[in-house]
């Protein structure tokens, strides 16, 4: 069963390498196009090198051969491996998307169950208005504001960069550089976080109320169970079950934020070599990086659905539930 | 501003407010009570109110906008001009007045909202029902489609399309906004007909020797509205975020015509000299998507069937 929806998952993943090569290879525009002054034979020679001059159906196959052997292919824009530009930013994009994560889940969690427990009254209220005005915030433009906020006016961190240029240039480890990261991380992760922070706890809080009618939870009550309780171990446990699907669906915010929070912040991730990547068309870059990044969607979509069927015993005996449950 | 433009601009603010107060007042007096449970929050009345009023300022720009929005005004004098009296929103670093860009650009903002909304959820009702409803091959690959389609980052794939193909008309960036956004709505239509197409009354309909198209059109989608309509409500504000952060990035909308995307982007750069420019454009989007987040609330609790009496 997990080796089959693994298959799947695979599949889905060289659907979509097809798409993106298909469509970049319908796109108009040539390499050495006729307004650009290039000698014809050094273009044709370059052409002869990456392999450009072959039938389309021709560079798909030999493409999809070297990817079976590990090589993604050659950056022209960067002029360098593909795979050494996504090791060199891949982590980046961890460290970013890891950290919001955290206050992601962390803060939309507290929130959530706070709100579910104050129900109709005035924090929920106040909170209830306060997560929708955040959660329907561009995130760019929330980027915007925070910086001008934190980074211009008040001082209080770098308005761009991951790290110190001068007293941490890549590759040096030390305690003050890890703080330093730490320093430079923190706009750009809150302003991510927030956002998803904020959908998060509207959706837990939907969780929380959804279980709050449950008969087993009126059975609690009636039985004289403490309130503290009923809530934390009655609701909440069965309420983090729906949680579970929520971080399946976090992966594909988490990398739209990527590419613009990158751009805005100067922050030397995926998302911002994905986004210059298309802008230069470099197609082998940007293949590889649609690569990556449906990757992290699907795995972690697999990852979340065995995830619920190891926490919710209930879906083991139906095990075909998890691939109904539907997403907004 | 001029004396008219606050005329229309304070008629516009008192006719939404009226709608709403009447619209709800009816609502609340009524014995409908689906309008009333719809009615019943007031964030959800507030949404329908600013929705009314960003949406008749953007049909009557003409009217609300002082200036062209594109006509510079004075790029000696008033470039980067702080709010006042005259310039309620400030000028931006091409002497520009905000506020009527701002009104001009509703129109397109708004307007990409709305048709891309409009073809998300017609292919996404459309797909869903005949994956549903025919199920076997015609599920399998439509749904296969989907999962393809959900596994990139929607934005991953319009970047690629709106970039590559530099400078595409304004009616082919809302297909490609709404060709990408009918995925999520997809598999909720067809989860709602596969329970449908089970019930008598379907039955009784194919059993009368109805076609296909007749049965899903009359007697299933008919059923399945709820759920469509709410992702109705949710999808205007997603297209309208995809088309601002396209814009942002500086492939949306082309200027110098303006939308709430590519006015941010314009102000980004001088956020620090003149940060109404970004801000103004900013909360636009926020409020409209707020509205209709507000409102898709309200009628997930109005068409909720577990409220409705037996």
């Amino acid at each position: 069963m997990i080796l089959r929806r693994f298959v799947a998952s695979v599949a889905i993943i060289f659907a979509v390498v097809t798409l993106v090569f298909v469509l970049i290879h319908i796109a108009p525009g040539e390499p050495c196009p006729s307004d650009e002054p290039v000698d014809p034979a050094v273009c044709s020679e370059l052409k002869q090198q990456f392999g450009l001059d072959r039938p389309v159906p021709e560079q798909y196959w030999r493409y999809l051969v070297a990817l079976a052997h590990g090589n993604l292919g050659y950056s022209f824009s960067l002029r360098r491996p593909v795979k050494d530009a996504l090791v060199e930013t891949i982590p980046f994009t961890l460290q970013l998307s890891g950290a919001a994560l955290l206050i992601d889940f962390l803060l939309g969690l507290l929130l959530g169950i706070y709100q579910a427990s104050r129900v109709n009254r005035v924090p929920d209220w106040v909170l209830g208005n306060i997560t929708l005005f955040i959660y329907s915030l561009p995130t760019f433009w929330l980027a915007l504001i925070l910086l001008l906020l934190f980074a211009e006016k008040l001082g209080w961190f770098p308005v761009g960069g991951a790290s110190h240029p001068i007293f941490c240039p890549a590759g040096v480890d030390s305690a003050f550089c890890f703080a330093d990261r730490i320093w430079h991380l923190l706009l750009p992760a809150v302003t991510l976080g927030l956002v998803g922070a904020a959908g998060t706890a509207r959706f837990q809080r939907a969780a929380m109320l959804d279980v709050a009618s449950q008969d087993y939870v009126r059975t609690a009550r009636a039985k004289g169970v403490p309130e503290r309780r009923v809530v934390l171990r009655h609701q909440l446990r069965n309420a983090l079950l729906s949680f579970i699907t929520r971080f399946g669906l976090a992966f594909p915010f988490l990398l739209t934020g990527a590419v613009l929070i990158e751009t805005i912040f100067a922050w030397p991730g995926m998302g911002r070599l994905a986004f210059n990547a298309i802008l230069t068309r470099d197609h082998t870059l940007v293949t590889a990086t649609a690569l990556i990044a449906s990757a992290v969607v699907v795995f972690g979509n697999l990852a979340a659905d065995l995830l619920l069927e190891l926490a919710d015993p209930r879906l083991r005996v139906r095990a075909d539930v998890t691939t109904e449950i539907v997403t907004v | 501003m001029t004396l008219g433009t606050w005329l229309a601009l304070v008629v516009a603010l008192v006719l939404a407010g009226e709608l709403v107060r009447a619209l709800r007042q009816r609502a609340l007096r009524g014995n409908r009570d689906r309008w009333r449970r719809f009615f019943k929050h007031r964030t959800t009345s507030w949404g329908i109110g600013i929705l009314t009023f960003l949406a008749i300022v953007a049909l009557a720009a003409p009217l609300l906008a002082p200036y062209p929005p594109n006509q510079q005004l004075d790029i000696v004098q008033l470039k980067n001009h702080g709010p006042s009296w005259t310039f309620i929103l400030g000028t931006d670093v091409l002497s520009r007045d905000v506020w009527s860009r701002l009104v001009w650009g509703g129109r397109v903002s708004l307007g990409i909202g709305a048709l891309g909304a409009l073809v998300a959820i017609s292919v996404g009702t459309v797909v869903g029902a005949l994956s549903g409803y025919y199920r076997r091959w015609v599920d399998t690959v439509l749904m296969r489609s989907v999962d393809v389609g959900l596994a990139l980052p929607r934005i991953f794939i319009l970047l690629m399309v709106v970039a590559l193909w530099d400078g595409l008309p304004f009616a082919a960036l809302v297909l490609a906004i709404g060709l990408t956004s009918w995925f999520g709505t997809s598999r909720l239509v067809r989860a709602e007909v596969l329970s449908l197409r089970e019930r008598e009354f379907v039955m009784a309909a194919r059993a009368l020797g109805m076609g296909g198209a007749r049965v899903i059109f009359r007697h299933v989608l008919p059923n399945a509205a709820a759920p469509i309509i709410v992702s109705a409500a949710l999808s205007v504000g997603n297209v309208l975020l995809l088309e601002a952060s396209l814009s942002f990035l500086g492939i949306g909308v082309a200027p110098p015509d303006p939308s709430w995307g590519n006015m941010i982007a314009d102000g980004a750069s001088e956020i620090y000299s003149a940060p109404w420019t970004t801000i103004f454009p900013g909360l636009a989007i926020a409020l409209v998507v707020m509205s209709l987040n507000a409102i898709a609330d309200g009628l997930r609790d109005a068409l909720d069937p577990r409220e409705e009496p037996a």
